[in-house]
């Protein structure tokens, strides 16, 4: 009888041949998980040998004790065994491991069931991933076309929303914003202010600090600061609360009622934001204007009378109105953005986070991408 | 109870009337040739069977065989991808959105997790459909929430949220909500899940009562033998293996008659005498 022998730790495997066409696999020793298993090769590779195996029985008189670790290499050796059409003679195991592996295979595994791993290539995976960007836009798109339907239902009186979720959303996303909208705008005017000082007071033209913090937050940043802040506060906080009623089929429920979601979910929230960014906007413009002033009075020596009066001579009615009419439309992108998310939103509490990042990436990347947009038509036209 | 015979308006402002479900003997759900599908993969196909006027109808089968799935048909959460489903003479997979609602609103439906409405109290969730859809007063809509919140039991619960009550109590309120408008239908999905058995067999002979007193005819989706032999007088049976129905009847007759040992194993909780699943490994 010939005899190869391999240990593992505390557990040992030896093989050796009954006869011509029967593998004798010997099992001693301890076989725990915490000892790790022996490499699956070494079966394969015994039952592949000359001369080849036509059964496979085993010897575990040297058995101590034995888990799942015992098992999980038993299994593997079945299937080795299954794959070469191999006899497997489990009798000589202890009974409850017998017991065990019955109980492992008594349902086979179902077809198609296992996933495997797909290794696409580099180029596929990024055609992959501009499909699905692609998608995603037409996805966008599409739902601004049905919250664009319900706002025509709207202000003819057709459409259907409790306007109390209207006051809570408003009251949300508008007075309870006013906290982080005033800290961070400014803090932007300060670092604007800081920034321009730096170039000019190299030519003693210090005072245009003033002009150039108020065109700018009127113009641009006052409405992107707050549309960007508001991405992540209330369009993830949009998605995050559809996302939950998605899962937990509340939003089934108004459909089976003859309710439509759109209008009594995502319509108050569009409106909410479309009334309360321009708003907040304005409120941020003189926040930046309050923060260019706080450097210009404490760095720069200028009086805040005269900051104040340089920079209502700077910034006109229309870069005002420009500002309001782009956080409107961010209001809204970030609304729909927050509210598609949501609706799309899987059906476990993971896909709810996930829903509320896609809101404010999408959020945000929409924002910026309307807002380089505006430049260039605004720069246009003339405005 | 009185059904609900007024017209109404529809979401785009039209005038929609409510329509009855025909009393002739013409059964109110008729499901033709279905084949329900998620992209390409198929999950049943071949679906047919009819739902009489008070039938308490049960869609039985494993787990994963598509139970749910049927029922969202059955709703029009999901649509077909072959076959119809009619609803009297009404053809429901045909119709457009605006004909969908006005159906709906004949429909009760009670979901798994009770699928109450987080942001409202327990008689505003009851109130909504009645606000929505009659003419109530507010005074009378809190009167007649009032009134389905104690034929479910919560009688005095009428300002808790949904998070201030126990999982039982969310499944009674989410069936008060069901049967707000006094729906002819009224849907079920696993409405045992998660209840203790005392609190599943009083929900038993509470649907028992909604379909003797309100005459609505009932669909529930369960596995829950228990459930299935106490209310049920008529069913479907899915298999997943062979992703079609294989037997459709009353459950006590199927588990006397029915010669497919995948229903009467089901039926049986495993085997005639509760040790098939064990025997079948014992011997391999």
């Amino acid at each position: 009888m010939q005899a190869h022998q391999q240990t593992q730790r505390s557990n040992e495997l030896s093989f050796a041949r009954a006869d011509n066409s029967t593998l004798l696999v010997r099992l001693s020793g301890d076989w725990h998980l915490r000892h790790g298993l022996p490499a699956p090769e070494l079966i394969e590779k015994q039952l592949d040998a000359a001369p080849k195996s036509a059964r496979i029985t085993f010897d575990a008189a040297q058995l101590k004790d034995w888990d799942s670790g015992l098992l999980t290499f038993l299994l593997l050796v079945s299937e080795a065994c299954h794959k070469r059409k191999v006899q497997v003679d489990w009798t000589p195991l202890p009974e409850g491991v017998q017991a065990l592996i019955r109980l492992a295979e008594t349902v086979p595994e179902k077809t198609g069931a296992r996933h495997e791993a797909s290794h696409s290539s580099f180029l596929v995976e990024v055609g992959r991933e501009a499909l699905s960007y692609a998608k995603g836009l037409d996805d966008f798109l599409r739902f601004l076309g049905e919250v664009t339907i319900s706002f025509a239902k709207l202000t003819v009186g057709k459409a259907r929303f409790r306007r109390v979720d209207l006051m809570v959303v408003i009251q949300d996303c508008g007075a309870e914003a006013f906290g982080i909208v005033t800290m961070v705008t400014f803090l932007v005017g300060t670092i604007l202010a800081f920034m321009g000082a730096v170039q000019l007071q190299q030519f003693g033209a210090t005072i245009f600090v003033a002009d150039l913090v108020g065109i700018a937050m009127s113009r641009d940043m006052g409405a992107m600061m707050t549309a960007i802040i508001m991405a992540g506060r209330t369009g993830a906080a949009f998605a995050a609360q559809l996302g939950s009623m998605k899962v937990t089929q509340e939003i089934d429920a108004l459909t089976t009622m003859g309710v439509s979601p759109l209008e009594f979910l995502v319509l108050p929230r569009v409106l909410a934001l479309f009334l309360m960014i321009p708003l907040l906007a304005v409120y941020a413009d003189c926040l930046g204007v309050a923060g260019g002033a706080f450097v210009g009075a404490t760095m720069l020596h200028i009086s805040v009378g005269s900051y104040i009066r340089e920079t209502a001579a700077a910034v006109t009615l229309g870069d005002i109105l420009g500002g309001i009419f782009k956080a409107a439309i961010y209001g809204i992108i970030i609304a729909v953005a927050g509210c598609l998310r949501g609706f799309q939103c899987g059906n476990s509490s993971s896909a709810v986070g996930d829903a509320a990042t896609q809101a404010v990436v999408s959020g945000i990347v929409y924002v910026i991408v309307a807002c380089g947009i505006f430049a260039f038509v605004f720069n246009v036209i003339g405005i | 109870m009185a059904t609900n015979s007024a017209s109404f308006n529809s979401s785009d402002g039209k005038v929609v009337a409510v329509r009855h479900f025909p009393k002739d003997g013409r059964p109110p759900i008729t499901v033709k040739n279905l084949t329900m599908a998620y992209g390409t993969f198929v999950l049943m196909t071949d679906i047919n069977f009819t739902v009489n006027h008070g039938d308490i109808f049960i869609i039985m089968g494993g787990s994963g065989s598509g139970k749910s799935t049927l029922l969202r048909h059955m709703l029009g959460l999901n649509e077909p991808a072959k076959g119809e489903i009619w609803y009297g003479d009404f053809n429901f997979t045909k119709a457009d959105v605006i004909q969908r609602e006005a159906m709906l609103r004949h429909f009760g439906v009670l979901y798994q997790s009770g699928a109450l409405w987080s942001s409202m109290t327990l008689a505003e969730n009851v109130g909504l459909p009645l606000g929505e859809f009659t003419d109530l007063s507010d005074q009378e809509i809190r009167e007649v929430a009032s009134l389905k919140l104690a034929l479910v039991g919560l009688k005095g619960f009428e300002g808790y949220y949904p998070s201030q009550i126990s999982g039982g109590m969310q499944k009674r309120a989410g069936l008060a909500r069901a049967i707000a408008l006094d729906p002819e239908i009224l849907f079920f999905d696993e409405p045992s899940a998660g209840l203790d058995p005392i609190s599943s067999r009083l929900l038993d002979d509470l649907i028992l009562e909604l379909r003797d007193n309100l005459g609505a005819t009932i669909v529930v989706v369960t596995h829950e033998l228990a459930s299935i032999f106490a209310i049920g007088n008529n069913s479907v049976f899915l298999d997943a293996e062979s992703r079609t129905m294989i037997a459709h009847g009353d459950p006590k007759e199927l588990l006397k008659n029915c010669s497919d040992h995948r229903v009467r194993t089901f039926l049986t909780r495993g085997g005639e005498d509760g040790q098939t699943e064990k025997s079948t490994r014992d011997h391999g």
